[in-house]
């Protein structure tokens, strides 16, 4: 049964395809793998039954050759999207017990791709965080963690979506970025992790951290895997009006189109002083990969790079605090009863919302409270524009950017809490091309020094996915990283 | 810019978010360490600069006039934590 | 713009009084601003309400055409600017009625700028009353607090329907000024089909802000009153506003700067006992929208298509028809009336038809209690009415009790004249004899008449008419009586 697992799902859509082996065996064998790692706690909602009635009705379709591109494959949902009938909490005390009448445009289209469900993941509290700590259900364990060996982070705010993939829970997961939480724990847990461009995937039914960067993505272990989930996930919605109404480039066949030719900007900026010397090293060894591959490496500067982490902690916490105004107990979520109004509203908040939400909700609502305005969010949307300047600039002369992903490897669970401010630079690599809106990719092509997986982050121009696709592709080939995490379902321990 | 107690309480009370007493001293002093990080952005000459207002660059798209929504208060209701005759009920308001 | 006239006494002196006015319009649409649920009025709780009014997790804002064509519309009738990009903002405050914890509302860039609006007086005096802007931005839902003892309901019917915010500079000087701005401009909205102008259903309110001062003073601090649904009510509201503050500072008090609500039991204004956040409603450009760009031909094309307005309607009436300005005023107030008018005065004597309708089916109407629209005399039946007395078919006296019989019945005039033989009779031969008649009855007043008593011509005429049963032509009995007796 476990050699099921060991399929990409570009294999097992072939093996399904073919008869090999039905939707039910398939999904069968991922939920005895839920089952088995159960102590990484990387699912908030499993829904077992519903998988095997999909797979049920996935293998019908495929015996009439009806199959979507996903038909039959089981999927992981960060729980940061409704699902109808299924509950949805974003991982937080306020929203538990809330069982949507709805299903997100995401996960819809999944559905109708024929994608099978297997349970909702667990994340960050409304995707703020970058360890996975601030969720309510407690945080998942990275699978690359140690026997014996301290437990640590799969990354945030989608550390259950990047786990479950890397502990072959799930073949496919959805994740959500906002300034990195899909890079970040893909780099973390050793997967490949996608953000699209903003507007390419659309917000409708994803519970809402900072609109103006949230954007949907793909948690696979291959680089193809991706792309084809990708393709069943993007697509414009008029529900959406930020939705943009763009085809999708053809992302599977970038894969493997090769790099030659095509020029890589290396930024300066990102060269940071005390950074891991691993990731240094890797990040060298991905621009000879290119050019081996027939890239040229141009040098590239993005000058207001060191401002992008600053201007994301107000952006982002701002429209946070207004998006987070609607948990208030009247209409649905947790409700503390007072015996005011007001009282209730505050009671209900701050029994609801974790610690992290709260001292995000606070600081954006001082950022545009009266008299800051100008100071803090009007100057973060400026400095935006030059970060999104930074960028077009670098892209009218290089077709992509190579980065590493993050600064360090995975760390301990618990190392990292009593600051706010070292949490938040575990996203300095990532933050920027939110801001602007880009696409970027996590590949995971080494390992550090203590053997945890290490990731390099592909960006490309606004809707230009199959560029980071070309680039990602070309870096899965050289770098061959096709471990899996010690702690993975089916691995001997 | 820095926070004080007081501010701490008023945009606790804005936020609608209650702070024990005993915390609004430490949380003071978080909000003020994040604050002096943010501050960098002073820093940054943003002189006719206008804020970037949407990434994508699309217009707004307007959708057409017709009722395509609503008639369904149970899926409205479906989760409220109080209801009453299709209504929503909360603690009196006085206005 | 100190104006005598409009000072009003205190025991110490005079003051001015300061108003300027926040009137909310809620947009004719299907359905609402954001999403796709009705905007109809009524409904049962929480019917006409979408996953998006309810602000459900992770709905989004999708802006309705045909909200900012009224917008764009009603500018234009405002004689006002149209910013092709605006801003739609999120004004942050909590409510038990606005599920978001936010209204979507317009606050830097509206999509409506400076424009104006003109009132008239009774006293025959005009004032051009300056506008600040227009936005447009979503309804909150309805608060009910009679329904339990501790307890609120909440409907969200109203919530997310389209509004438009209109705002006047502090240009109104008396409740008097402020009832004529307020009926001015639901004249203009209704004519322009972007508001029905019902204030009893509340698709029509207006906050008041009101402030008193020396003459020549800076402005004093003013009150915000809110929710008025009344032309009655604004100036009961103004009313007791003014001599409230007047007292209050006469009283060597101060006036503070608070929100105030209207008790239409009572009349009096008392502020509003929920604390506010002194209005820190953190605005910002909502990020689940982008800016709104409007294309001037767009603009033009709505312009092109604007209906007449009644400042243009009246202008008409007033140089080509010769109208009072008073009756211009009065037929214009409504669009339906000034169809009427126009259909009902088309091909007859204008000022003749004016009066016909200002003072008999007004009149009946009002008698009635019923809207022009239900009138049983229709346009063409009252111009045809009218052309016969101008053609001297019947008398005007005549024509009363003929207008009286078709709001009765609805029958037509000449029909009614007919069965009834009301004619007017204009035979020579047949008002000899009645005036021969009536002068040998009364031969005694006939020599007196000619003995010097002038006055008495009067009563001949009457006399005569009174034996012609009303019918005879009234011109025709002077001429001929007057040379009977002065033969």
């Amino acid at each position: 049964m476990s050699d099921l697992l060991k399929l990409t799902a570009v294999e097992a859509r072939a093996g399904l395809d073919s008869r090999a082996f039905s939707s039910v065996e398939l999904t069968q064998a991922y939920l005895d793998a839920v089952t088995a790692t159960r102590p990484l706690n990387q699912f908030v909602t499993e829904t077992a039954d519903k998988a095997l009635e999909m797979a049920a009705a996935s293998d019908a379709r495929l015996a009439k050759a009806e199959a979507g591109l996903l038909e039959g494959l089981p999927l992981g949902i960060k729980d940061l999207f409704c699902t109808k009938a299924v509950q949805t909490t974003a991982c937080s005390a306020i929203l538990k017990g809330f069982v949507p009448e709805y299903e997100s445009h995401v996960t819809d289209q999944l559905w109708q791709a024929g994608g099978v469900l297997m349970g909702k993941l667990n994340c960050d509290e409304f995707a703020m965080g970058s360890s996975n700590e601030t969720s309510v259900f407690g945080p998942p364990v990275n699978p690359w963690s140690k026997d014996g060996g301290p437990a640590l982070t799969a990354g945030g705010s989608s550390g259950g979506s990047a786990a479950a993939v890397a502990s072959r829970a799930v073949l496919l997961a959805t994740g959500t970025d906002t300034g990195g939480s899909i890079r970040q724990p893909a780099a973390f847990c050793g997967v490949v992790g996608m953000k699209p461009t903003y507007g390419r995937c659309s917000r409708w039914g994803i519970v809402a951290f900072a609109s103006s960067l949230d954007q949907a993505g793909t948690f696979s272990r291959t680089v193809a895997d991706s792309a084809l989930m990708l393709q069943a996930m993007a697509g414009h919605d008029p529900r959406d009006s930020t939705s943009a109404n763009l085809p999708l480039p053809d992302c599977q066949a970038a894969v493997t189109a090769g790099v030659k030719g095509l020029k890589i900007g290396i930024p300066e900026e990102y060269v940071m002083d005390g950074m891991d010397p691993a990731i240094m090293a890797l990040w060298e060894q991905g621009q000879k990969w290119l050019v081996e591959a027939g890239a040229e490496l141009v040098p590239v500067s993005l000058p207001h790079t060191r401002y992008a982490l600053p201007c994301y902690y107000i952006i982002a916490p701002a429209e946070a605090s207004s998006n987070l105004a609607r948990y208030d107990g009247v209409c649905y979520g947790l409700r503390v009863e007072a015996e005011s109004l007001d009282e209730m509203y505050a009671a209900t908040r701050s029994a609801g919302f974790g610690e992290e939400v709260r001292r995000r909700i606070l600081i954006g609502t001082y950022a545009l409270s009266a008299g800051y305005y100008d100071a803090y969010y009007l100057k973060a949307q400026k400095v935006r524009q030059l970060i999104a300047r930074d960028f077009e600039t670098a892209f009218a002369s290089v077709d992509a950017i190579l980065t590493p992903a993050t600064p360090s490897a995975a760390f301990a669970l618990g190392s990292k809490q009593q600051d706010p401010i070292t949490m938040y630079l575990n996203d300095v690599f990532t933050v920027p091309a939110s801001l602007a809106g880009l696409p970027g990719i996590s590949v995971p092509a080494g390992l550090s020094e203590a053997g945890l997986p290490l990731g390099l982050q592909v960006l490309a121009n606004k809707f230009a996915e199959d560029r980071v696709y070309q680039v990602a592709g070309a870096l899965e080939a050289a770098a061959g990283f096709t471990l899996a995490p010690p702690r993975a379902a089916g691995e001997v321990q | 810019m820095s926070v004080d107690k007081d501010t701490v309480k008023k945009i606790a009370r804005l936020a609608r978010i209650a702070v024990p007493e005993d915390q609004t001293e430490t949380l003071a002093g978080e909000l003020n360490g994040i604050l002096n990080w943010i501050a960098e952005l002073e820093q940054v000459d943003t002189e006719g600069v206008p804020p970037l207002a949407s990434v994508t660059g699309h217009p707004l798209p307007l959708r057409a006039d017709q009722v395509t929504d609503g008639e369904q208060p149970e899926s409205v209701l479906a989760n409220a934590p109080e209801q009453a005759s299709s209504f929503f009920v909360v603690p009196k308001v006085v206005e | 713009m100190s104006d005598k006239a409009n000072l009003v006494a205190g025991r110490s002196g005079p003051f001015e009084v300061v108003i300027g006015m926040e009137v909310h319009a809620q947009v004719v649409s299907e359905a609402k601003l954001f999403s796709g649920a009705s905007a109809k009025f009524g409904g049962g709780p929480n019917a006409h309400v979408s996953l998006v009014d309810a602000a459900m997790p992770g709905m989004l804002p999708v802006i309705n055409e045909a909200c900012v064509r009224q917008a764009v519309r009603t500018g234009l009738g405002l004689n006002a600017q149209i910013n092709l990009v605006s801003v739609f903002d999120r004004k942050n405050y909590f409510y038990a009625d606005l599920p978001q914890g936010y209204q979507i509302s317009q606050f830097q860039q509206p999509i409506v700028g400076e424009g104006s609006i003109r009132i008239d007086l009774a006293d025959g005096s005009s004032h051009e009353i300056g506008i600040e802007r227009l936005h447009l931005e979503q309804d909150a839902g309805k608060s009910l607090h009679d329904q339990h003892p501790t307890k609120s309901y909440i409907d969200l019917n109203r919530s997310g329907v389209a509004l438009m915010e209109i705002v006047s500079r502090p240009d109104l000087r008396s409740a008097e000024q402020a009832a004529a701005y307020i009926k001015k401009l639901r004249s203009i909205l209704r004519y322009i089909g972007s508001c029905d102008g019902n204030m009893e259903e509340g698709s029509l309110r207006a906050d008041v802000n009101v402030s008193v001062r020396r003459p020549g003073a800076p402005l004093g601090t003013r009150t915000e009153t809110k929710n008025l649904n009344s032309v009655r009510f604004i100036t009961q509201a103004i009313e007791y506003e003014v001599q409230r503050q007047i007292e209050i500072i006469e009283d060597g008090g101060e006036i503070i700067q608070e929100t105030r609500l209207f008790d239409t039991q009572t009349g009096m204004t008392r502020a509003m006992r929920s604390k506010e956040d002194a209005h820190d409603y953190r605005y910002f450009p909502d990020p689940d929208l982008l800016p709104l760009v409007l294309e001037q031909a767009l603009v033009d094309e709505l312009a092109g298509q604007l209906p007449e307005l009644p400042d243009q309607i009246r202008a008409r009436m007033t140089e080509e028809y010769g109208l009072s300005s008073y009756d211009a005023a009065v037929l214009t107030e409504e669009r339906e009336t000034a169809l009427y008018y126009e259909q009902a005065s088309s091909g007859q004597d204008r000022k003749l038809v004016a009066n016909w309708m200002t003072s008999e089916l007004f009149g009946a109407l009002n008698k009635a209690g019923l809207d022009l629209s239900a009138s049983p005399v229709g346009p063409e039946q009252l111009g045809r009415l009218v052309a016969l007395v101008s053609d001297g078919t019947i008398s005007g006296r005549i024509a009363k009790d003929v207008f009286a019989e078709m709001f009765e019945s609805g029958g037509e005039p000449e029909q009614i004249i007919e069965e009834k033989g009301l004619k007017q009779v204009s035979d020579s031969g047949a008002i000899e004899a009645l005036i021969d008649q009536v002068l040998a009855d009364n031969q005694d007043k006939v020599d007196d008449y000619r003995g010097g008593k002038d006055k008495l011509f009067g009563f001949f005429v009457g006399q005569v008419m009174k034996a012609s049963g009303g019918q005879a032509n009234p011109g025709m009995v002077n001429q001929m009586l007057k040379a009977k007796l002065d033969a």
